[in-house]
């Protein structure tokens, strides 16, 4: 425990002002435990690692440890990492994003960061609320469930945010929960190791909006239903479609492999200098000598 | 070897000089989204860009296409996006970002006829006030107008200078227009030109404190990547970048984003002067109706009327040091542009019943013609 202890506090920010923003029991700081232990098993510097967030309280996450950190507008915070990523490739870009935050507002940014495959890890701490506003229903609310905005019932279906980004294009795909803490390490490190977009869907909580208004109990009775309803993706495909039902798989749900955005970029580049150096020998004969 | 063009006479497009404007200045980041009448800004810099070693991409929207170019900003690279109105109207979110994280880009919004969808192939100068405006909260910023295709040119390499050295987003707002005539200019030599880099920090990271108040009101600015790590937010932040709720740092950063402009107005506020010394009908006019403004005070001057025009390049922050004198010594000062009088209220404003400000407003997708102003002056006269 000591040891994690001083691993986490290695990479927390000592002049920012604690305490945090998160209710106790909140997963996030779960989260961020996983992903600075990933980033410092694959040795990055503090300096390459760009940490990027949107809105929310998943967006408060990147402020308190010691990377290059941006906090964007609200589901807007693939755009701004897929700027940094084209200006300088070399950086690790890591995207941070809620569940309302990545699919709702920011819903088509993040299908065509997918698409586009550029080398960026996103992960999405999905507490199926939004939480910072005051328990309103997001796109990931379970259908039937009360929000603030849903006070008699949730009339809207939920996406499936791992099953949305393999559909969008993304090379590695995996969803884990904040109880599963062991798988989360790894899914993290996976997707921040993979070249290419990876995303980690991370099933999470708020007991303080969702869970006190959907009779769900606190936070250690919220991840004991994480323990009950996530299956390991390999054992799911023994079970029967009733054994299956309220349950959702953790794991990897896709890894392959597809042309990066920034590799067919230098491409473009390389066959624009042949061309432009075709044209000056062609017609800039004189510019030629001159310059 | 440096692959821009020698100066000689071309035939070069209002667009196309943006462009040009833009690569002389060392931009070498763009994204956007296509749109008209701005997407040659696009088209041509998707060919030029990757020659030059830069990036170009197409996004998904506008939203995007402007967060992707802060982003790229706070990775060291000069950054710009082209649009036209619905697009700008996206943009404002990111704009406002841009404002309070002092993050330098280059905006160019080809003013086509609105509200709404409206006129995409006309012009108009409807979006003067968004500009200064359109994005929520208190915010100083910085809008230039050209009014032909060198000034195209000029003014793009204006706008990046001033988003590099403020901090701060620069709006280049042409219109039809001017983007879409052609004509015969001769651009400078790359190094004639006066191109300014952001300033960054040279202390140890250790000391670097990225959002503390200078002389110059505008803190060296860290690059992601280059060892000054530190936190970018669009909230209101203390001097280390942290979220702040505390009234003392609240209202010092604030008073800073506007005093780093306030306080460099003699060096942001440009203006033409055109036969104003013993000017009695004033024309003060901006954009592609200065053009025909200039043909209407010769056609008038040889009729003998004393008029003259005050260009405004600089639209925000407004010219009042320019424009209040003339307005004391004027008989009539007349305002024609392409809106139902948005730059005519900034003159009111400034005027205060020093002389009669007259308008000369045209919404119907076509341009104001010399014609129509000198008419205009004849009747005034």
């Amino acid at each position: 425990m000591q040891e994690i202890t001083k691993l986490v506090h290695k990479y927390l920010r000592h002049d920012k002002k604690f305490p945090h923003v998160w209710c106790p029991g909140c997963g996030n700081g779960i989260v961020l435990g996983a992903l600075i232990r990933a980033i410092d098993r694959l040795g990055s510097s503090k300096d390459e690692v760009v940490l990027v967030s949107g809105i929310g309280c998943s967006g408060r996450l990147p402020v308190y440890v010691d990377f290059n950190t941006l906090h964007t507008t609200h589901g807007r915070a693939l755009t701004f990492a897929t700027g940094i990523k084209l200006a300088k490739p070399a950086l690790n870009v890591i995207v941070v994003m809620g569940d309302g935050d990545a699919t709702a507002i920011g819903g088509n940014h993040f299908i065509h960061a997918a698409r586009r495959n550029l080398d960026l890890t996103a992960i999405i701490i999905n507490n199926s609320i939004y939480g910072m506003t005051g328990g309103q229903y997001s796109p990931t609310t379970p259908y039937g469930s009360r929000a603030t905005t849903a006070p008699y019932r949730n009339i809207e279906h939920a996406f499936s945010i791992a099953e949305l980004a393999v559909t969008a294009g993304a090379v590695f795909v995996g969803r884990g929960t904040v109880y599963h803490a062991r798988l989360l390490d790894q899914l993290i490190e996976k997707a921040i190791m993979k070249r290419g977009f990876g995303v980690v869907e991370v099933i999470s909580h708020c007991h303080t909006q969702y869970g006190r208004r959907n009779e769900m109990g606190n936070a250690v009775a919220m991840m004991r239903w994480q323990k009950e309803r996530g299956v390991r993706i390999e054992q799911a495909a023994t079970m029967s479609k009733e054994e299956l039902e309220d349950k959702f798989t953790v794991g990897v749900l896709v890894d392959r492999e597809l042309p990066i955005y920034t590799d067919e970029y230098d491409m473009v580049r390389a066959a624009a200098k042949g061309k432009a150096d075709a044209e000056l020998a062609k017609h800039g004969g004189q510019d030629a000598v001159d310059e | 070897m440096p692959r821009e063009r020698k100066s000689q006479a071309r035939l070069v497009q209002g667009n196309e000089a943006i462009v040009e404007g833009a690569l002389a200045a060392g931009c070498r980041f763009f994204a956007g989204y296509p749109i008209t009448p701005a997407s040659e800004v696009s088209e041509i810099l998707a060919y030029r860009l990757p020659q030059v070693g830069g990036t170009f991409i197409q996004m998904e929207d506008e939203i995007a296409s402007l967060g992707a170019v802060i982003g790229a900003s706070l990775a060291g690279a000069k950054s710009m996006t082209a649009t036209s109105g619905p697009g700008f109207s996206l943009m404002q979110e990111n704009l406002g970002f841009a404002c309070v994280a002092e993050v330098p880009c280059v905006i160019v919004n080809v003013m086509r006829g609105g509200p709404s969808t409206g006129l995409p192939t006309n012009p108009s100068q409807g979006d003067v006030m968004q500009s200064r405006w359109g994005t929520h909260g208190d915010h100083p910023i910085i809008v230039l107008a050209p009014c032909s295709v060198r000034d195209s040119f000029d003014i793009t390499v204006k706008a990046f200078n001033f988003s590099e050295r403020y901090r701060t987003p620069v709006i280049v707002l042409t219109d039809e227009v001017v983007a879409h005539t052609r004509e015969k200019v001769v651009l400078p030599d790359p190094d004639q030109i006066e191109v300014l880099d952001r300033i960054k920090p040279t202390m140890p990271p250790e000391w670097y404190i990225p959002y503390e108040d200078t002389s110059r009101g505008v803190p060296p600015m860290g690059i992601f990547g280059d060892g000054y790590r530190y936190h970018v937010t669009g909230l209101i932040h203390d001097v280390r970048g942290f979220p702040t709720a505390r009234a003392d740092e609240i209202e010092p950063f604030l008073n800073r984003l506007f005093r780093k402009i306030s306080q460099n107005f003699h060096a942001i506020q440009l203006v033409e002067h055109y036969l104003t010394e013993d000017v009695e009908i004033l024309v003060i006019a901006y954009g592609s109706v200065a053009r025909s403004a200039k043909r209407a005070v010769i056609d008038a001057r040889s009729r003998g009327i004393k008029a003259g025009l005050l260009q405004l390049i600089t639209l925000w922050p407004f010219p009042r040091q320019h424009v209040e004198p003339l307005l004391r010594r004027v008989r009539v000062a007349l305002v024609p542009e392409m809106n139902m009088g948005q730059v005519s209220r900034e003159v009111k404003r400034v005027n205060e019943g020093a002389t009669r400000v007259t308008t000369l407003n045209r919404i119907d997708g076509r341009m104001i013609t010399p014609r129509q102003i000198y008419e205009r002056l004849i009747r005034e006269s």
